[in-house]
């Protein structure tokens, strides 16, 4: 076993992990923290997506070790309370989900490419959220949704 | 899939990997950004005692603007070969073929040493290395050694480097003033290399005076298309060029797969050549 400490959505945990936990296991099932999913066995579908010291990862391939000393954001902690993130009001307003499993993974990652470009052209967003599959929308309203998160967070600056 | 168990070692320095590996013998794994081992660990593909981490090797990190040429660190990200200054605008092919490479997610944790020393014989970024002869520093214990590109690549994920060495930099000559693109031909966002092509040129009066071209994922090895690249000399139109692409296809026995078969892959070795070449040279 090896000593891992980590911060996850704001709290600080220690715990002995196995060298193969995954990261996106250690999530779930040590820390019960189940809004990250699974959702391919070949690092494909990026729904595992979190961010660790504010940059996006697969958390499905990574192990749980490598994150010691890190933070570690996930889709249950990107709102503030009861204040949503721009980017899931936006996936609301936008109906860019249905069956909303790939959700999670793609607020994260919209907020990262959000983060490294807050004007992303439609190209740009469409290629920037490659690393993430929907299986219901056909991406339209997903890319309308970083659209208007892209106005929502600019009126949030000033 | 859960990976079989096996005990991980967090590496300090290089040294420390290399007594890691030493000590682990065998059946130890050496792990730079996991974003091909994990996966491989994940189908339960490989089995190793003992996975010895050297992602937090600060040696191993980073990009230095060495007059001539730009010695990138084995451990350094896609993400920061891609978004470098110097990488963007003296080796743009390199940071094109970078940039292709998977996902974001991906490219913020895969390493371009990762990349080349696990050579698929589908990744993007070993053809740029052979085409622009880039020199790989490895360690063991006995000390560093170089050796150039065209030695490095030795077979499908088989390279110059041992099982208990350590990949530590690779260095590739400045290209300042050339042109560069890489063409990547596959069918869906995020999927691998059907074919793709790197070509870096260096242009002098409007002709082509060098041109530089390797091809990924036409045999088990990148392959540098030499014929080309001396018949480009000289060459000034759409036409010129795409005459001297034709002996991209010179030399090659390429193997069918689900996405091509063998006389498509002759074709697309031809097309896409003139079409790498013509980006990265500005002709249309
Ligand atoms: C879904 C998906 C899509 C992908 N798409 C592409 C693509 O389109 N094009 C492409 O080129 N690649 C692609 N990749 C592979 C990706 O580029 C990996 O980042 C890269 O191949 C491995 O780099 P790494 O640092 O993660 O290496 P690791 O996974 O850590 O290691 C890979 C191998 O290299 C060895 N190794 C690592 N570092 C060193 C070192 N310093 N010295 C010696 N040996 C070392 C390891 O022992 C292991 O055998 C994809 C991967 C995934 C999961
Ligand atoms: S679970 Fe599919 S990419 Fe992580
Ligand atoms: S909303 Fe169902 S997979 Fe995207």
């Amino acid at each position: 076993m090896e000593h891992l400490k980590v911060t996850v959505d704001g709290t600080t945990y220690q715990k002995e992990v196995e060298p193969r936990t995954l990261l996106v296991h250690f999530l779930r099932e040590d820390l019960g923290r189940v809004g990250t999913v699974v959702g391919c066995d070949t690092s494909n579908c990026g729904t595992c997506t979190v961010l660790v010291d504010g940059v996006s990862v697969k958390s499905c391939s990574m192990l749980a070790v490598q994150a010691d000393g890190s933070e570690i954001t996930t889709i249950q902690g990107v709102s503030d309370g009861n204040d949503w993130h721009p980017v899931q009001s936006a996936f609301k307003e936008c109906h860019g989900l249905q069956c909303g499993y790939c959700t999670p993974g793609m607020v994260i990652s919209s907020i990262d490419l959000l983060n490294e470009n807050p004007n992303p052209t439609e190209a740009e967003i469409r290629e920037g959220l490659e690393g993430n599959l929907c299986r219901c929308t056909g991406y339209h309203n997903i890319v309308k949704s970083v659209q208007r998160a892209a106005e929502l967070m600019e009126g949030t600056k000033s | 899939m859960i990976p079989v168990a096996f005990d991980y070692k967090k590496a300090s320095s290089v040294e420390d990997a290399l007594a890691a590996l030493a000590e682990g013998g065998e059946d130890a794994k050496l792990m730079g950004g996991g974003q091909s081992l994990v996966p491989v660990l994940r189908l339960r593909l490989n089995a190793p005692s003992v996975v010895v981490d050297c992602s937090s090797i600060p040696e191993l990190k980073g990009i230095k603007d060495e007059g001539g040429k730009i010695l990138i660190g084995a451990g350094t990200t896609h993400h920061a070969v891609m978004n470098d200054p110097a990488v963007k605008s003296s080796l743009k092919v390199l940071a094109d073929a970078t940039a292709s490479v998977a996902d974001p997610q991906i490219r913020h944790r895969g390493t371009l040493g990762g990349a080349l020393a696990h050579s698929d014989p589908r990744a993007d970024q070993p053809p740029v290395a052979l085409a622009l002869d880039a020199e790989f520093t490895i360690a063991g214990t006995t000390g560093q050694r170089t050796v150039a590109a065209a030695d490095f690549f030795q077979g499908p994920f088989e390279t110059a480097v041992g099982p208990d060495e350590i990949l530590v930099s690779i260095a590739f000559p400045k290209l300042d003033g050339w042109g560069g693109h890489y063409e990547k031909f596959n069918r869906a966002a995020q999927a691998w290399s059907i074919i793709g092509v790197a070509a870096a040129v260096r242009m002098e009066g409007g002709k082509i005076a060098e041109a530089r071209i390797g091809l990924t994922n036409v045999g088990g090895t990148p392959h540098r298309a030499s014929a080309v690249e001396q018949a480009l000399v000289g060459a000034s139109s759409i036409a010129e060029v795409e005459a001297a692409s034709m002996h991209a296809s010179d030399n090659l026995s390429p193997f069918a797969d689900e996405d091509a078969d063998v006389d498509y892959r002759l074709h697309l070795a031809r097309v896409l050549t003139a079409r790498s070449v013509a980006r990265a040279a500005g002709i249309s």
